[in-house]
């Protein structure tokens, strides 16, 4: 019975050229940007530039890599790599600890703990851009990859998901931990961290895309050019004043930004939809 | 809500909770607390004393042109991200929700683009529509449409819609999608038999059962066009042409490290921390109702 509307007939072909004719829309700014990184300059300068790739991808991208403008692509990419994996891990490392100490433990204040880390989603970086900036330059931290990372690695939505998660494992197996004899590490450690490892995945693509997308955080704390990140890197890439940019070499680093966090959505689609759908309940 | 059974340790939980609350306490309740505190102190120009104003700066503040110029930007701006990114991934996601071949390659081919980041899309759309050598730029020219978005604020406003939008539309689809799937299709087989139309069963039955999703989705949209959306703008506009791209986030950017104007900046900043407050209410809230449903 479930085909029975419209699953026949002209509606349904239309119905595919309009998903194709949206996609096609959706996926044509990466298309022209990668026609960009395989052409010569001279080609953008005069427009119309190239509809079709050209011959130039190995030596834009080669460029990009070892040269780029200020400071080598690749560099760019380690940094951002540091950063991304940096704050996801820290994220996931506390957040599983003050989750475990919240629901398996009872002591003093626990809920005026819940309740600080609860408030962190109120103030986004966005909103404390200069005061936070001056603590980070109190610490001596600016251009250092404690900086990038420190002060974005608590998490109120990585704390509630393994809350969450923890509130629905059976009580009978703290019990039976008890009874073996383990005590709340070895409980944490051989039982808990196992089964937690799905939402730590999930977790793990969610926060990585985060991370490795940040740009104003990096922006304020990078002045030096050796320790840019990709994502904050490329606006730095453009003349600042009627010169023409190198657009074969930013659009091949905007496209080498990119393609991280993206294969990461399309390899792991599963769990980055459980994550993306976990982490707003 | 709590377990009955516990380990009992005196030290540990606080072992535990102390790097989260460290770091909470270092990098968001101390700079939060400067922010409150610098609000109410006008710095001289050499930075060596603050005269103490109260609510000095606030008053500025309302009673300031740019700022209620950027305050109805982000509005405007906001409004148009919300919808044109909703409205595009509903229509995607009712024809996703259609068809059966090939629905899952549809369904890859609209998620990527929530993988890159707002600066980077930023610089996508500033490609295509640079004035000099952007190929969208030339064919309007071509067409007579001058267009240059560095000096006309409705293509500067336009252009960082789109390209805030355009990477919001997958994370919309996606919700819109597993709302659309969830309805029962027996319930819209019904109307079909009784001979509703396409359009009459989308505004009579499928559109009221999706409303949870349109709500939360409306919610997460609005924090994503006020807060996230920074990349967008200073990659493309850096807040121009003058003002007409400078939303609230922006300002106390461009205010606190360009002019340093730190008084101003901090009042800004109490201001939108309101803001984020009221919003997160909103959501849980509505998080709540949910739970009953």
């Amino acid at each position: 019975m479930s085909g029975m509307v419209e699953k026949h007939g002209l509606g349904i072909w239309l119905t595919h050229l309009g998903l194709i004719i949206g996609i096609a829309i959706i996926c044509f700014p990466i298309y022209m940007a990668f026609v960009a990184s395989t052409v010569t300059q001279p080609e953008i300068a005069r427009p119309p530039m190239p509809l079709l790739p050209g011959g130039h991808f190995i030596e834009n991208y080669t460029a990009a890599l070892t040269r780029g403008v200020n400071s080598p692509v690749l560099l760019m990419l380690f940094n951002s790599s540091v950063m991304a994996l940096g704050i996801t891990i820290g994220k996931i490392v506390i957040s599983i600890i003050s989750a475990y100490a919240i629901v398996y433990f009872r002591f003093p204040f626990r809920m005026a703990f819940f309740w600080m880390i609860f408030l962190t989603l109120m103030l986004p970086v966005e909103v404390r851009i200069v005061p936070t900036y001056e603590v980070v330059a109190g610490f001596g931290m600016l251009n250092s990859y404690t900086g990038l990372i420190l002060p974005l690695v608590a998490s109120a939505t990585a704390t509630f998901l393994f809350r969450q998660f923890f509130l629905t494992v059976p009580d009978e197996l703290i019990e039976a931990a008890r009874v073996d004899g383990a005590g709340p590490v070895r409980f944490f450690i051989d039982i808990l961290l196992p089964m937690s490892r799905t939402n730590i995945a999930a977790l793990f693509v969610i926060l990585f895309i985060y991370g490795w997308n940040q740009y104003l955080w990096p922006l304020l704390i990078t002045t030096k050019p050796d320790m840019n990140t990709i994502v904050m890197g490329i606006k730095q890439m453009f003349p600042s004043g009627d010169d023409i940019a190198d657009w074969p070499v930013i659009m091949a680093t905007t496209l080498l930004a990119m393609l991280p966090p993206v294969a990461v959505v399309i390899f792991m689609q599963g769990l980055f939809v459980k994550g993306l759908v976990e982490s707003e309940k | 809500m709590h377990k009955r059974v516990v380990f009992n340790n005196r030290v540990l939980p606080y072992l535990l909770l102390a790097p989260q609350i460290l770091v909470t306490l270092v990098f968001f309740f101390w700079p939060a607390g400067q922010a409150i505190y610098q609000s109410a102190y006008i710095p001289d120009p050499f930075g060596l004393s603050s005269q103490f104003v109260g609510f000095g700066n606030f008053e500025f503040l309302l009673s300031d042109r740019y700022y209620l110029a950027s305050f109805k930007t982000t509005v405007i701006f906001s409004t148009l991200v919300t919808v044109l990114s909703m409205g595009a991934a509903l229509w995607l996601a009712v024809m996703a929700d259609r068809v059966i071949k090939g629905s899952s390659a549809y369904k890859t081919l609209l998620v990527w683009p929530y993988a890159v980041a707002p600066a980077v899309a930023g610089v996508l759309w500033l490609f295509m529509f640079n004035p000099n050598v952007g190929l969208v730029a030339w064919y309007l020219k071509a067409m007579g449409y001058d267009w240059n978005h560095v000096l006309n604020d409705g293509e500067a406003m336009g252009l960082v819609v789109v390209a805030s939008a355009w990477r919001q539309i997958s994370y919309n689809f996606l919700f819109f999608l597993a709302g659309l799937q969830a309805i029962p299709k027996s319930v819209i087989e019904a109307a079909a038999i009784d001979g509703a139309s396409f359009a009459r069963r989308f505004w009579t039955i499928v559109f009221p059962l999706l409303s949870p999703t349109t709500f939360f989705l409306l919610v997460v949209n609005i924090v994503y066009a006020f807060f996230e959306t920074f990349g967008v703008i200073h990659t493309i506009t850096a807040g121009g042409p003058q003002q007409a791209t400078t939303i609230l986030v922006y300002k106390v950017f461009s205010d606190g490290f360009v002019g340093q104007d730190l008084g101003s900046s901090a009042a800004q900043s109490v201001i939108l921390l309101f803001v984020v407050g009221l919003l997160t209410v909103v959501q849980f809230r509505y998080i709540e109702r949910k739970v009953h449903y």
